[in-house]
């Protein structure tokens, strides 16, 4: 079986010359959750950035389900990958719910009733059907953030890539969010520095440091190794152990 | 569509007009006003056959008059330069209660007024029986450019995120003490000023990149067709068609 996402080699450089990615190596296997660790500045959100091809040029390959990221193979590579963005406000453009998850689809060529279902499907995957002719900015911040989940899945990607999903969430959103990304049945990468939150729905992680994968493993392992978390400047929330946390079972 | 939601021009309801495809409704205010203005101006009772037509529709379309009338009151600072004409004006003058004014200047000052009122008075119409969203679909039917539309779209989409911005500034403004007093603090109104367009100017990059991810190439999607039967347009286009026959007796008599 292919994996869903293939990144090897991956170099990068800024065009005025700060260099955010230095060989970056990993793959994810279809329906995996793996979370992309990392403290700020490590060069995350550049990855991201690759992973549709809105950043090339540099050295390395990434592959979506064997698909190369290249000029030819944009739109597609588009498709597969469904990039859930920090903030909300950035990803929801339409005047309405309904426009903006029909955004994508409508891209691909998708309409009338079709359309429609696909739209309908996406919402009620993350439990926003009856906001569908809201304008996006009366929502509360957590319907926004499940909102631009849904603008996404409603693209039936290959592979989901959040950068950082629970940022701004109160706890109540948060678990929200984390059960519908519980329930869908795609490849999720998740782009975080809430540790918690990586432990509560990553079976694995990766740690990028300084533009390279620094370590690569099972979450609680990763969590519980402190030489390793203190190196690249990862911390813990007051008073939490990552041992006292069953482990999160793989998807079966 | 929560009607506590919509715009405030935006008047909720079921009326014939309402259900009207939004680009007839702008086809027929457009080819309202360009009929209306080109009547001649000595023929004043067309005038109020027009205001009798623009009455009727009102009715039609449940809109009562003190709504209409309160939202015709954004005409004033322009009314304000029909009332110097007959003042300033050249050529023959009259007296009135008084007052020494010009012909041609009363003459000017009727036309703009009455034009001016008529055309404020459609528009009011058409915003309050079509929603925002519509209007744009109506635009986008008519071929005005995609561009123009988008950026009408987005200027709606982020008018709020925008607003809300600017207040979060003034409150960390206020909250550091700054009173906005007079010409001298005028200085750091312009720099929040610059501060917040940086802040909307990387939105929109921020914005343009979540487009790309989603299979944007350069225009927009269509994803709600409007169209419109036969008949639709025929009662759309009754209101211009009237007006068009009052401006040919206008022109004739």
């Amino acid at each position: 079986m292919t994996a869903s996402l293939e990144v090897s080699g991956l170099a990068f450089a800024y065009p005025d010359g700060h260099q955010a990615l230095f060989g970056v190596d990993f793959s994810v296997a279809r329906g995996e959750r793996v979370a992309l660790l990392g403290p700020n500045g490590a060069g995350k959100t550049t990855l991201v950035l690759h992973l549709n091809g809105i950043l090339t040029g540099g050295a390395g390959t990434v592959k979506v389900a064997g698909l190369p990221v290249d000029k030819r193979n944009m739109a597609e590579v588009r498709r597969r990958v469904g990039i859930v963005f920090q903030d909300p406000d950035d990803q929801l453009f339409m005047p309405t719910v309904r426009e903006d998850v029909a955004f994508g689809p409508a891209a691909a060529g998708l309409k009338g009733p079709d359309l429609e279902e696909r739209v309908d499907r996406a919402l009620e995957r993350v439990g926003m059907a009856e906001f569908k002719e809201r304008p996006p900015h009366h929502l509360s911040f957590g319907q926004r953030r499940r909102v631009a989940v849904a603008t996404v899945l409603a693209m039936e990607p290959e592979i989901l890539v959040l950068d950082e999903p629970s940022s701004n969430l109160d706890p109540a959103s948060r678990r929200e969010l984390a059960d519908i990304l519980r329930s869908l049945d795609v490849t999720v990468l998740m782009v975080t520095h809430d540790l918690p939150y990586a432990l509560e729905l990553c079976p694995r992680s990766l740690v990028l440091s300084d533009g390279v994968i620094a370590a690569d493993g099972p979450t609680g392992e990763l969590l519980s190794d402190e030489e390793l978390m203190r190196a690249h400047r990862l911390e813990l929330p007051f008073g939490f152990d990552p041992r006292s946390v069953p482990a999160t079972p793989a998807r079966p | 569509m929560g009607a506590g939601h919509a715009h405030k021009l935006y008047r909720h309801g079921h009326s014939p007009v309402h259900g009207l495809p939004p680009h007839t409704k702008l086809a027929a205010v457009f080819a309202f006003v360009v009929v209306v203005v080109s009547t001649p101006r000595e023929a004043m009772w067309a005038f109020g056959l027009y205001a009798v037509l623009l009455g009727a529709v009102a009715c039609v379309a449940h809109v009562p008059a003190g709504f209409l009338l309160r939202r015709l009151l954004i005409e004033v600072p322009f009314v304000a330069f029909a009332v110097l004409m007959p003042f300033v004006a050249e050529g023959e003058r009259v007296d009135v209660l008084g007052l020494s004014l010009s012909v041609n200047g009363l003459w000017g000052a009727w036309n703009v007024l009455a034009k001016g009122t008529l055309g404020v008075a459609a528009s009011v119409l058409l915003a309050a029986t079509t929603e925002l969203r519509e209007l744009l679909l109506g635009l986008q039917r008519l071929r005005l450019p995609p561009l123009l539309v988008q950026i009408a779209s987005f200027m709606i989409r982020y008018g709020d995120v925008v607003t809300d911005e600017m207040r979060r500034m003034r409150i960390a403004r206020e909250s550091r003490g700054f009173e906005a007093r007079g010409v001298r603090h005028w200085g750091v109104l312009a720099k929040s000023a610059g501060a917040l367009f940086i802040r909307s100017y990387e939105r929109g990059e921020r914005v343009h990149l979540a487009m790309l991810s989603r299979g944007y190439a350069g225009s927009m999607p269509v994803i709600d067709e409007v169209t419109a039967s036969r008949a639709q347009w025929s009662y759309a286009l009754a209101l211009p068609c009237a007006a068009l026959l009052v401006c040919l007796l206008g022109w004739t008599l």
